[in-house]
């Protein structure tokens, strides 16, 4: 069984890189610049490789060269969080491009050899800024929902093929994406987790791990969070 | 062209799970999907892929599609045009 994480060298995708490498999946991580980062993913046994997912002619040349995949796991993205009306076009359209488009243009490819297979996991992974909205994360939220509708309108699509397509929402782990936060948004955050902590990556990875399993072959179509309460 | 036009029929039986349809049972001009074989949108995704894998030849979108899926002469040429050498 092989797996595809995208944005799999650091951060919550590495969790899940690491989490279904226990599982015994064969396991491939894509990155954009962190070499660090994915010479430390190949150390443990994950096949590194550079491709941005915001760019269609990268995705298809990445997979004409790595090919079928039994699971895709979408978790490559970063945030430019400002208020809106403070916030650049361009960094809307970054932002957007690399969860929301890349999560199209990477299930439009894992799909054909899911397809083929008859067999499949896709598995997207957005936030609870999408479900309640937080100030500063338009583009965020707004590329995380997008995914959100994708994901549900994408399952019913290809049910037929035994492939599902669910999110799991990820709230405040301790990643490099949230050391960015200030240390009052952070104190914000936290007193809203009824569970009164952040996430550990483990705890999300252990939801995409069973979402991946055949346990999980009647679920599509849904948004699971793991978020301490939030939502 | 009628060697092409018998496999891509075998091809569509084997891909779409038609079993009891024999290849003479498809007419070159018979619609593939809608009325014709009965199949639809979501057959031909399984058969796009399958065209895709076997003859490299991609189906760019939905408007090339639905005419290269209009029966199975026309996706016969569509192939013949197109496949990688």
């Amino acid at each position: 069984m092989r797996a595809l994480v995208t944005g799999g060298t650091r951060g919550l995708g590495r969790a899940m890189a690491d989490a279904l490498l226990a599982d015994g999946y064969e396991v491939v991580a894509t990155y954009v610049s962190n070499e660090a980062a994915a010479e430390d993913a190949r150390g443990r046994g994950i096949r590194a490789v550079r491709c941005d997912a915001a760019s269609g002619e990268a995705v298809q040349a990445f997979f004409s060269t790595e090919g079928d995949f039994d699971l895709l796991v979408h978790a490559a993205g970063f945030t430019r969080d400002k208020l809106m009306m403070m916030m650049p076009e361009a960094d809307f359209d970054a932002v957007l491009g690399v969860h929301l488009v890349g999560g199209f243009l990477v299930a439009k490819q894992a799909m054909k050899g899911m397809i083929a297979k008859r067999r499949g996991r896709i598995v997207f992974i957005v936030s609870p800024t999408a479900l309640v909205g937080r100030a500063g994360q338009t583009s965020y939220g707004a590329a995380k929902a997008g995914l959100i509708g994708l994901a549900r309108s994408l399952a019913r699509e290809i049910a037929r093929f035994h492939i599902t397509v669910n999110c799991v929402s990820a709230g405040l782990v301790e990643t490099g994406l949230t050391e960015t936060l200030s240390d009052t948004a952070r104190a914000e955050i936290l007193r809203g987790i009824p569970l009164g902590r952040a996430g550990r990556p483990e705890e999300v990875a252990a939801v995409v791990s069973f979402l991946a399993s055949d346990r999980a072959s009647y679920i599509t179509g849904q948004v699971i969070s793991v978020d301490g309460g939030i939502t | 062209m009628a060697d092409l036009l018998h496999e891509i029929k075998e091809l569509i039986i084997n891909s779409l799970n038609l079993e009891g349809t024999t290849p003479e049972e498809i007419g070159d001009d018979d619609p593939l999907f809608a009325s014709g074989l009965g199949l639809d949108s979501i057959d031909a995704l399984e058969l796009a892929v399958a065209i895709e894998r076997t003859y490299k030849v991609t189906i760019p979108d939905e408007a090339v599609g639905k005419q290269v899926f209009s029966s199975v002469k026309a996706l016969a040429t569509y192939v013949s045009e197109n496949r990688a050498q």
